[in-house]
């Protein structure tokens, strides 16, 4: 399929701008004036509309299909959330608006504080972070700042990670200038306390874990890890990407984590958007509660609500203005949704989970004999030593079957890994083809290997090429000196008449 | 009642526990220790139908003023500029809106493609090399030309204008504690940067940070402050609006290492801050260093072009603690609308955009002087869309009695700025008419009579 | 096309999956073929500048694959004589000849009694036999 830009012909234009008569001749100094225009498309807006429309149908999201992609929580986004957030009154209101002017937009941002604070068990809230990964960087730089308040930073300079984290978790640590430690994971898939114990000193800051844990089990030790810690005067940050497991049903304050950032992209159904945006608001206990963001949201008592920028002890800010409005619109509706009934949507994604690990589990090789959370883990280690498939041709066969794959290669700790999280909103059916599917591949593996490898043959595109593009990067349209397929640079083609 | 978002039927429940073996589904949650369950309901309202929703929502709504119940002049940094009904239209597609980040490449053609597309027209735009496929927004960009600098030079400073949006400041001082490095602030001369003092400033600098246009909406002398932190051996980075560069020079045409600036103006809603894009743009020889993800052009098994996430070893979930940043979910859609709304504008129509606000600042400007009797802060500087102007007494309060008129007149900047606690900004995209000028005046002249 | 396992005796091996080629007081430094196999064809190799030093069991530089990136660690101490501008411009020659024209750099050693500490092939294999 052609780029837009080899759809772009002169003259033609898809916008019109007003023209307003008598107005003063526009006047730029000479030595800042462009002199070459950039080449943005020309195009008619209908080409326009074909154009992404044709591109959305080689595309495929939660609105197409299953989309079982461990740690990531692809459930249905619900459709009147958009309706929700394009209304005038949060669309064009402008940021920088007087509180008076605001209200709703700040009445919307208090409630949701609220609730994500009952929802983790802690005390307070910065709906700031535009995601996880942020929420990450902003909760250890809380962290700093505590112990910075107590004379302590200079000796805590550690942060304890087990080796299932996500890769998030170490790059956040290097960013906030932590330097990390790892801990192991036992057989059973919780942490290893002895070699935690080992590891918890005075020279340690906090843990980072997300519980369920990326393997999807929920850590029976979790107690006597938090002991540890706070034993040591440590702190305890919860990475929220596994929540979906547990709302209503066990609150990661309760488990004893002290900050907790929230995935609102993941649990609270923020649309994914093919990469993005989401939302990575993080509560606290009180004892971080001055080192938040600034601004936080807060009620006067009369039923008005206004931004507080008071706050001498505040890290500053971490993102524009309040943060991702929009992002909190829709998860607000969502969760008002649901209520207390949220803790039905995670026993659900549990039930989906385990039903399908049942199923499988007699086929693909199971690391850790144990029930799962709401994902789980499968290695395709057995089929690789006994019929030459990895993960990968897994992965790249299910596509066949209209599935999208579950994620693969992580955790780092399971060779040939598939990560399989089904959400809470699918129904037995979906679940049923899925299994159905996975098992016919694991036949397919012995029987005609080939089916796996030259996978996918029904998608708009066959296996593509990686190491070409790490090679060779070719990162934005070169226009008449673009390169063609074979590395020559020469134009390229019109697009072939159909039915060739 | 089952939930519309569930699925699961009493048989369907049964059939499940029993695959599994266990007897109900409590059971599931066996490994959780006893004390640290919750023993009581979430303390939450009880569930809405999307009938009650929809009217809540409507009723929080309908207690903010938005720019389509005031006639705005606000600005600073997120614009009122018009977003064309086709952005929409894309944006709503379930097939990008629903879709994850394209890790499968066989399943994602859609949204590579179009990152690939928006990376050239940012290039584009900004005469740089390499682009990313988007970036938190506007301040967070520039914390990361801040961690790129850092590790391209082993300098441990970088220095900012004053002259730069305060949100960017304020971010890029929050993320400095935590890469090692120390801020220094240029301040602004007579409303804009002057670059013998950017240069002295800049000496063992990694990098020079300014805003073209500045937060004044002046117009700085660009080319001399790039070659100034190059004399001074450090990265030039300019922090720039999308939607002056029909007008002016690209970024990488006058010596920048690197262009960044918040997106919303092209293509996304105003939305009370967000979400928004971040874009962020580098010469060739930084390609290995840029924070986030970058998309690539290659080949399938069968010859045919496709595209795919490429020099991923940069990225966390490979290089992990010595990865680029800690990036993952990025702003994907809302750079997607920008590419959509870039397509629509044109060359020739942001050209015409950017003389329109031209244009209708310079005659904002006129009027308020010959109405208002108000001067500009900067009489002498180059304005693009936004200008400065004194009020004569305290600027929210001329905010608020103009309000009650029905008219927001603009940013009142003595939050921000020492000494400019009569002064407000007041920015002009090109949804405002001359009649809407004419009205801004008229207001100002009462309201500061 | 990636080369068939193998671990010659005519080189010292490093735990850390590098190897060094002594001749005199210069060495030949590369990575074993445990190591580019774990990796997978190579896209990339980020050398040292020549004059630098390298320090013995610390990073002297990167390779990457698509999929993974990997310090090489130096077995030796000394100064950067050479870089493979061959693997830098081709960088899956490591694959094809990991001991041969996939060497990496060459160092005059600063401290030869270095070479006590590092492992002969029997040890490697012991190394490679845990992994």
């Amino acid at each position: 399929m052609r780029l837009i830009f080899e759809k772009s012909k002169a003259g033609r234009r898809a916008s019109a701008i007003p023209r307003h008569e008598g107005l003063p001749a526009p006047e730029v100094p000479a030595e800042l004036r462009r002199a070459e225009p950039p080449r943005l498309p020309e195009v008619p807006e209908f080409e326009l509309i074909r154009h992404f429309t044709e591109l959305s149908t080689r595309n495929f999201g939660i609105d197409n299909g299953f989309y079982p992609l461990g740690s990531c929580t692809m459930k249905y986004n619900p459709r009147v959330n958009e309706r929700l957030v394009a209304m005038p009154g949060f669309a064009n209101l402008h940021p920088l608006q007087e509180e008076q002017g605001a209200q709703g937009a700040l009445e919307l941002e208090w409630r949701l504080q609220q609730i994500l604070a009952e929802v983790t068990g802690l005390d307070a809230v910065s709906l700031q972070p535009a995601a996880g990964s942020q929420g990450e960087l902003t909760g250890l730089m809380l962290v700093r700042a505590y112990f910075e308040s107590r004379g302590e930073s200079a000796a805590r300079r550690k942060v304890v990670i087990p080796d299932t984290a996500h890769g998030t978790n170490p790059a956040s640590v290097t960013m906030a200038g932590y330097e990390m430690t790892p801990v192991k994971t036992d057989p059973r898939g919780n942490i290893d306390v002895d070699d935690l114990r080992e590891k918890v000193d005075g020279q340690t800051a906090a843990l980072m874990l997300t519980n369920p844990s990326t393997l999807g089990l929920f850590d029976e030790k979790i107690t006597e890890i938090s002991e540890i810690f706070h034993g040591a005067g440590a702190l305890m940050y919860y990475d929220g990407a596994n929540l979906n497991a547990v709302c209503g049903v066990s609150r990661p304050g309760d488990m004893g984590f002290d900050i907790v950032h929230i995935n609102l992209h993941k649990t609270f159904s923020q649309p994914h958007g093919g990469g993005g945006p989401g939302g990575g608001p993080i509560a606290v206990r009180d004892i971080l509660e001055p080192f938040l963001p600034v601004p936080v949201v807060v009620e006067n008592g009369d039923g008005t609500f206004a931004f507080d920028f008071d706050r001498p002890h505040s890290i500053g800010k971490v993102r524009g203005y309040s943060g991702p409005f929009g992002v909190f619109v829709r998860s607000y509706a969502y969760i008002r949704m649901y209520g207390p009934r949220l803790r039905e949507m995670s026993e659900a994604a549990v039930l989906n989970a385990n039903y399908i690990l049942a199923r499988l589990k007699g086929t693909y090789d199971v690391p850790f004999d144990r029930l799962c959370m709401h994902e789980f883990v499968l290695s395709a280690r057995t089929l690789k030593r006994d019929h030459g498939a990895t993960a990968l041709d897994v992965a790249k066969r299910l596509m066949d079957y209209g599935f999208h794959p579950p994620t693969i290669y992580f955790p780092l700790i399971v060779p040939e890994a598939l990560m399989v999280e089904p959400t809470e909103t699918e129904t037995k059916e979906t679940l049923d083809a899925f299994c159905d599917a996975m098992l016919a591949i694991a036949r397919e593996a012995a029987d005609d290997p080939a089916l796996l490898k030259d996978a996918p043959h029904s998608r708009p595109v066959r296996r593509l090429d990686e190491v070409r593009a790490a090679k060779h990067p070719i990162v934005k349209f070169e226009f008449d000196e673009h390169p063609d397929v074979t590395g020559e640079r020469r134009p390229v083609a019109a697009e072939a008449p159909k039915g060739v | 009642m089952t939930h519309p978002f569930l699925a699961l039927t009493e048989d369907d429940r049964a059939e499940m526990l029993r695959t599994i073996g266990v007897s109900s589904v409590e059971e599931l949650f066996r490994d959780i220790p006893a004390d640290v369950r919750l023993r009581r309901e979430l303390e939450l309202e009880p569930a809405l139908s999307e009938q009650e929703l929809s009217a809540h929502l409507a009723e929080l709504a309908a207690r903010n003023v938005d720019s389509t119940r005031e006639l705005s002049f606000l600005g600073a940094g997120i614009y009122d500029h018009y977003v064309p009904a086709v952005v929409d239209a894309v944006l709503q597609r379930g097939e990008f809106l629903t879709a994850y980040t394209p890790y499968q490449p066989e399943m994602s053609q859609g949204v590579l493609q179009a990152i690939f597309e928006y990376q050239t027209a940012i290039c584009e735009l900004t005469g740089m090399d390499v682009s990313n496929a988007s970036g938190y927004d506007g301040t967070t960009v520039a914390a990361d030309a801040c961690y790129i600098a850092k590790h391209a030079t082993g300098r441990t400073k970088v220095v900012v204008t004053e002259a730069t949006n305060p949100q960017v400041r304020q971010v890029v001082k929050t993320y400095a504690p935590g890469f090692g490095l120390e801020i220094v602030e240029v301040p602004q001369r007579g409303g804009t940067t002057d670059p013998d003092e950017l240069r002295e400033a800049a000496e063992g600098a990694a990098a020079v940070i300014f805003q073209q246009p500045n937060v004044f909406g002046c117009l700085e002398p660009a080319p001399d402050l790039a070659a100034a932190a190059g004399d001074a051996g450090a990265l030039p980075v300019a922090h720039v609006d999308p939607l002056s560069l029909g007008v002016l020079e690209a970024p990488g045409r006058y010596g920048c290492a690197i262009a960044l600036g918040e997106g919303q103006a092209a293509g996304n809603f105003p939305a009370f801050g967000g979400p928004h894009y971040g874009f962020l743009a580098a010469r060739r020889d930084f390609i290995r260093r840029m924070p986030g993800r970058i998309v690539g052009e290659t080949v399938d098994a069968a010859g045919e072009r496709g595209y795919v996430l490429t020099l991923q070893t940069r990225e966390q979930h490979i290089r992990r603690e010595k990865a680029t940043s800690n990036i993952t979910t990025n702003q994907t859609l809302l750079a997607l609308g920008g590419l959509v709304y870039l397509a629509w504008l044109g060359p020739q129509g942001l050209r015409e955009l950017g003389e329109t606000c031209l244009s209708l600042a310079a005659y904002a400007k006129q009027q308020l002087r010959e109405r208002a009797g108000l001067e500009p802060l900067f009489p002498d500087e180059t304005t693009f869309k936004e200008f400065a102007v004194r009020v004569g007494r305290n600027a929210r309060q001329v905010v608020a009695a103009a309000r009650e008129l029905g008219v927001h007149p603009g940013y009142a900047l003595g939050r921000d700025y020492e000494g400019m606690d009569d002064v407000l900004l007041v920015a002009l995209t090109e949804k405002r008419t001359p009649q809407e000028i004419d009205r801004l005046a008229e207001v100002l002249a009462e309201v500061t009579a | 096309m990636a080369a068939a396992e193998s671990y010659p005796d005519d080189v010292h091996y490093h735990r850390e999956h590098d190897w060094a080629r002594v001749e005199g007081d210069v060495a030949v430094l590369g990575i074993t073929w445990f190591a580019q196999d774990a990796l997978g064809e190579l896209v990339h190799f980020e050398p040292p500048e020549p004059g630098s030093t390298v320090t013995k069991d610390t990073s002297y530089g990167e390779v990457e694959s698509v999929k993974a990136v990997s310090d090489v660690v130096a077995p030796l101490s000394g100064e950067v004589l050479e870089v493979n501008q061959a693997v830098v411009d081709a960088p899956e020659t490591v694959n094809d000849d990991p001991y041969g024209g996939g060497w990496l750099i060459r160092v005059r050693l600063s401290d030869p009694s270095e070479l006590d500490s590092l492992l002969d092939l029997e040890a490697y294999k012991q190394v490679l036999a845990e992994q």
